[in-house]
């Protein structure tokens, strides 16, 4: 049998799927199986990735039927170069990931046992390929509870803390909802791909040689969108994430935050380029008015967080409205028949995912350093943790760098393409979009720049500046943890560097979907060009500018270090003020303040400050003992959407419940009057 | 003559721009500025289209535009400010940059009303059209998001400009004896506006209009 | 021949860059004190600033770490960078396509990423609070720069700056209203990046009233000299890219050597009358606070929309 990608990921899936099985025979060493269930769930991802990449380039499509399933309903498979792109994206990310879970996981140890973590750590990675491989409704939705579930687990770990249960529980409940709406959608397209007859019509294969008429066509897009926005964390559905996420552990946080979501996305790229081929322009715009508004709530909510996680945790959901962005694009430009330009547009939000993956895995697993070194979550009693921690500092300032979208890293290749192709908008023919466009890229333009201002914040005030906190004993992270993130922080690097060979690598994949490519016009100056158009439109060199920063800047150091001036020590000037304290720095509230003035308006603000005389008087506030300082930021959508939701279902719940009497003679009531209605009825 | 439909574009937009700075303007006395400002662009544009159209009652309405909105009409309330003794600065119901947000979404939506038009006249004004919706649009939204009375009439004066630009710019003008008519009531309108002012600060010591909903039955 | 003619010119501009952007500097000071009824430090005193410091010894805070350390030389580099892309004399740069005009605004906000996390390194209020406003006003300043930039881009159906300039220099001149509006809107932009008045003022010792001073008032030595000079390029950067994008008639064409005399004199006239134009501006105006920035740079971007609407509407 020789070798194919599809056997290289089915074997990836099945590897997975075992580990678990290895879990009770090492029950007793555990510091053993972290190192070997680590180990061999980093090679299969490495496999994942190989058959990832070798279907990109081949280009290829596999199918296959499993036997597995009901009777009439087996398991079809289906690996084709989308998939293999998200099985690359997947794959690298949990192959860093693993490597760092060595070091990670080991630091739970002294709490205690890490089976469950082991176990559903891999089943969560099976069943996120899984939901990539899967041909059809049936094996899709129970792939998607198996990731859904497993993940449940895992961000229930440390279940001895109610807010962490309190996470887990909004995020199933919110997971749910989203697959109710998938399978509605799916159950739509299988209905109308058979026209009732028969259960045939749940292969995507079946689904995509129908064309559905425009009404149910309509109704199966909102809800897949509806249904996978609310895996993705699409503003407003997005209040789960930053619950979930902080209180996983890291390396669990890192995977969702940067794979998990893009299997939602990769479920919106398939339903609606591939099963529903043909739609109208306005689809394109609802996806990019939800992208919109993603990415700038999520990074104003960012910018108001202390806590380095919950921060990191509203990045993603900016970074989905950003991905959402280009898609919403590429659907717009589709529905118009221009092919080159959706093109551009979904090979910058498909670029942008890869680049997302990485980068916020490398922040979350840079967090988790942290957190274990130091046990605390809050910014504000951090500070000079670069002295203790040189290289998580290094290695979280390149995840910092990247997702603010500065050159020569990737954040700003993925950027750079999605501005391209809004500045292409001019070429659309309905008017109104074509003044509409560029107000969406000026919000676009807004959003970067902020996500610069909160890593500036974060970077600065968790590991720049003078410690705030008590206790001072932190320690860096373990080799492991180190080499993970070390190789997350490179492939930034290279994709950032070489972004030409990565498109041409990727280019199958427009053509499949939306039918134009860029390979003629994006590497035509050779690879250290990117033009995606048309050379005298625009063009990039990444090589050329990370070279040149690095010699400009090693040519002025070796020029200046060769003078005779030298370097002294000493303390702070500070413009002379003496007796300075780490309680003088600015905290991360105080970074963010202009912002909250000028932005406020969005959230629910509630400052409080209250002042404590020392005189005996009370209003004398010239020499003050203590001053309370108290801010509460809330998301609105908690009051005008969730809140009202919860006590609707908890006034039916309560309207239904009357039913339940507890006494004998009513429920044998009830079943009289069913009898009666079904002999009338029959 | 695309030198002059060029003039033309020009003199429309800095209509536009000024029709935006009065919707942002703080200080009283720069409002008159600016409306004195955009009245002499009007009428330098009825000029040229008047030159261009071969139009020569156009030149008549352009020099009454001159004279009425640049000069008789900002001495007519600069008096009155002088004489209300009103401080400088005016206020807004919505922040500033909120309105300016407001201003361009109600720009482009008369962008989209006026593409029919557009695609169907033949004159070297046709895409002017679009600005002069725009300005009466933008003057409406001035009288919504001001509190003072006189920013309002200023508003009120502003709505005319945009449409007196619609008509140049839609056919060629109106009939003189329209707009000789329109000019008229325009400065009996400022007169009345004067005196109601008087009346108006001496009821309620202000003349900021929110105070009018004072004159509500009380429940 | 025709090889060595954009190197040539690359050069040629590294140098002007390098060299020239103290001289603007200076010639700006001058301006300024003639307008205020003071006798200038001549029109070189920059240079001799920047010579001053760079033979001074340097002071460290003893927690200061390596990025306090590297931040002079990566702002320094970026901005000699931006110095290659710009056309200033000439369309003819080899670099000029290595990065488009988006690019070029990134390649500054990599420097005051870092220089921001300089000013928090150190751990005192005035970093932070510098850090804190000018992260701020970016902030704002970035979706204004971007409309301006694609309204201008409108133009010429491209954001490499080159095209740009050839486009506008070498084609038929057409008024355009929509480049009057984006010319506008990146006058006032150009004003908040570089830190003048009325956003900030650079020349303030009070450190309530800082903004980009605030975030280097621990440096000292040869790092300032490099902050300094970096600074003074940046200055000099903005005027040359708004000279390119609305006044390049001048800039020689590709592979025009000869026309290279005449460009550098027409530049210098052009300087001239930026310096000018902007000792006006900051003389006029007063330094707002901090809280009435958004409404500078909202209409910054309301012209910059109008420019683009306008295209659309009439043009």
């Amino acid at each position: 049998m020789s070798i194919s990608p599809f056997i290289l990921a089915s074997s990836a899936i099945l590897i997975f799927l075992s580990i678990p099985l290895l879990v009770p025979l090492f029950l007793r060493h555990q510091r053993l199986l972290i190192n070997i269930s680590s180990l061999i769930a980093a090679i299969a991802s490495l496999l994942a990735v190989t058959a990832g990449v070798w279907t990109v380039w081949k280009g290829s499509t596999e199918s296959y039927i499993i036997l597995l399933g009901l009777p009439d309903l087996p398991f079809h498979l289906r690996l084709d170069p989308l998939s293999g792109f998200f099985f690359t994206v997947i794959g690298l990310l949990g192959f860093f990931v693993s490597i760092y879970s060595i070091g990670y996981v080991k630091g739970f140890l002294s709490h205690r046992p890490v089976n469950r973590l082991i176990v559903f750590y891999n089943l969560f990675m099976a069943g996120m390929f899984m939901v990539i491989i899967a041909d059809d409704a049936f094996f899709f939705l129970i792939s998607w509870e198996i990731m859904a579930a497993a993940s449940y687990f895992l961000v229930m770990f440390e279940d001895e803390k109610a807010e962490n249960r309190k996470g887990a529980f909004i995020y199933i409940l919110v997971a749910h909802v989203g697959a109710i709406a998938i399978l509605l959608s799916f159950g739509v397209m299988a209905s109308l791909a058979t026209g009732f007859e028969n259960f045939g019509g749940y292969t995507f294969d079946a689904m995509r040689q129908t064309e559905f008429p425009i009404k149910w066509a309509t109704a199966a897009f909102l809800l897949a969108f509806l249904g996978f926005s609310a895996k993705a964390g699409v503003f407003p559905l997005h209040v789960w994430l930053p619950e979930a996420h902080p209180v996983a552990p890291s390396n669990v946080s890192a995977l969702m935050s940067g794979v998990m979501l893009k299997t939602a996305i990769y479920g919106i790229v398939r339903v609606t380029f591939d099963i529903i081929k043909d739609f109208p322009w306005w689809w394109g715009v609802i996806v990019l008015i939800f992208g919109l508004l993603s990415a700038v709530m999520g990074v104003l909510y960012a910018l108001m967080q202390h806590d380095l996680k919950r921060l990191l945790a509203y990045h993603s959901v900016e970074n989905i409205g950003i991905i959402l962005i280009g898609i919403g694009l590429a659907m717009t430009f589709t529905s118009f028949h221009l092919p080159v330009l959706a093109a551009l547009a979904i090979t910058a939000g498909l670029y942008h995912t890869l680049n997302h993956a990485m980068f916020k895995g490398l922040l979350f697993m840079g967090a988790g350093a942290v957190l274990h070194a130091t046990r605390v979550r809050n910014m504000e009693e951090m500070g000079g943790l670069i002295h203790k921690m040189p290289w998580t500092a290094a290695l979280f300032l390149i995840g910092c760098i990247s997702i603010s979208a500065l050159p020569p890293f990737n954040g700003f290749v993925s950027e750079w393409l999605t501005f391209q192709a809004f500045l292409l908008s001019p070429s659309l023919p309905s008017p109104i979009l074509k003044l509409i466009f560029p107000l969406a890229a000026a919000l676009l333009a807004l959003t970067a720049a902020l996500a610069a201002t909160c890593f500036v914040k974060a970077f600065g005030i968790t590991f720049l500046g003078q410690w705030r906190g008590h206790h001072t004993h932190v320690h860096e992270a373990s080799w492991s943890m180190r080499i993970g993130m070390i190789l997350t922080a490179v492939s930034c690097l290279f994709l950032g560097v070489f972004p030409t060979m990565v498109i041409s690598w990727m280019d199958i994949i427009p053509e499949k979907l939306v039918g134009g490519s860029l390979t003629t016009t994006a590497g035509q100056f050779g690879w250290l060009w990117l033009t995606p158009i048309s050379h005298s439109r625009a063009s990039y060199s990444a090589p050329l500018v990370f070279l040149i920063i690095l010699v400009v800047v090693l040519l002025i150091y070796i020029f200046l270090h060769t003078r005779k001036t030298a370097i002294h020590r000493g303390p702070l000037w500070d413009c002379g003020f003496e007796k300075i304290d780490t309680r003088m720095q600015y905290t991360g509230t105080s970074f963010a303040m202009p912002i909250r003035r000028i932005f406020g308006f969005i959230f629910m603000i509630k400052e409080t400050v209250r002042i404590e005389a020392s005189t005996g008087t009370p209003g004398h506030n010239i020499f003050p003992k203590s001053i309370h300082y108290r801010l509460r930021v809330r998301d609105r959508m908690w009051g005008w959407i969730y809140s009202p939701v919860a006590d609707a279902s908890f006034w039916i719940a309560r309207k239904t419940g009357k039913l339940q009497q507890g006494r004998i003679q009513v429920y044998l009531v009830y079943s009289f009057v069913t009898i009666i209605i079904l002999l009338v009825l029959l | 003559m695309n030198i002059a439909a060029q003039i033309n574009s020009i003199l429309a937009a800095l209509v536009l721009l000024t029709a935006f700075g009065l919707l942002v303007q703080r200080r009283i006395y720069g409002l008159l500025h600016l409306f004195a400002w955009q009245g002499l662009f009007l009428s330098i544009s009825t000029g040229v289209v008047g030159y261009v159209a071969r139009q020569h009652h156009l030149y008549i309405s352009s020099i009454l535009t001159l004279a009425l909105k640049v000069i008789v009409l900002p001495y007519i309330l600069h008096t009155l400010i002088v004489r209300l003794k009103i401080h400088k600065e005016v206020e807004t119901v919505v922040n500033i940059p909120t309105t300016m947000l407001m201003g361009i979404a109600l720009v482009i939506f008369s962008y989209h009303l006026t593409a029919p038009i557009r695609e169907l006249s033949t004159l070297v004004t046709r895409s002017t059209i679009a600005v002069a919706l725009a300005t009466v649009m933008l003057g409406l939204l001035m009288m919504i998001t001001r509190r003072h009375a006189v920013t309002q009439i200023i508003g009120f004066l502003a709505m005319e400009n945009g449409l007196f630009f619609a008509a140049t710019s839609a056919t060629y003008g109106m009939p003189l004896v329209v707009e000789l008519g329109v000019g008229l009531d325009i400065l009996i309108a400022a007169f009345i506006f004067g005196i109601f002012f008087f009346h108006i600060r001496e009821t309620f010591d202000s003349l900021d209009v929110e105070q009018m909903a004072r004159l509500k039955e009380e429940e | 021949m025709n090889v060595f003619s954009p190197l040539f010119v690359m050069c040629l501009q590294f140098i002007a860059v390098l060299f020239a952007a103290p001289a603007f500097a200076g010639w700006v000071r001058m301006v300024k004190c003639w307008f205020q009824g003071r006798k200038s430090a001549g029109l070189f005193q920059p240079y001799r600033d920047i010579f001053k410091l760079l033979h001074k010894d340097v002071v460290l805070a003893e927690n200061a770490s390596w990025i306090f350390r590297f931040t002079p030389f990566l702002v320094f580099g970026t901005t000699v960078l931006a110095g290659v892309i710009i056309p200033i004399l000439s369309i003819d740069l080899p670099l000029s396509a290595t990065a488009d005009a988006i690019a070029l605004v990134a390649l500054f906000t990599i420097a005051r990423f870092f220089t921001a996390l300089a000013g928090l390194d150190i751990g005192t209020a005035f970093g932070g609070m510098g850090s804190s406003r000018e992260k701020t006003v970016a902030s704002m300043s970035e979706p204004a720069m971007l409309m301006a930039i694609f309204t201008v881009s409108l133009v010429s159906q491209s954001t490499s700056i080159s095209h740009m300039v050839n486009v506008i220099a070498h084609g038929e001149f057409v008024l355009r209203p929509s480049l009057a509006f984006a010319l506008l809107a990146f006058i006032l932009i150009a004003l908040a990046e570089t830190g003048r008045i009325p956003v900030d003022n650079p020349a303030t010792h009070l450190e309530l009233t800082m903004i980009h001073e605030a975030m280097i008032l621990e440096y000292s030595g040869r790092h300032l000299a490099l902050i300094e000079w970096a600074g003074m390029m940046k200055l000099f950067l903005f005027t040359t890219l708004g000279i390119a994008l609305f006044f390049p008639w001048g800039i020689a064409a590709a592979g025009d050597i000869t026309f290279l005399p005449v460009a550098i004199l027409l530049l210098l006239i052009k300087l001239f009358f930026a310096g000018i134009g902007l000792v006006l501006i900051e003389t006029g105006l007063a330094k707002m606070r901090l809280f009435r920035i958004q409404e500078f740079l909202g209409s910054a971007f309301l012209f910059a929309t109008l420019g683009l609407l306008s295209y659309f509407m009439l043009e």
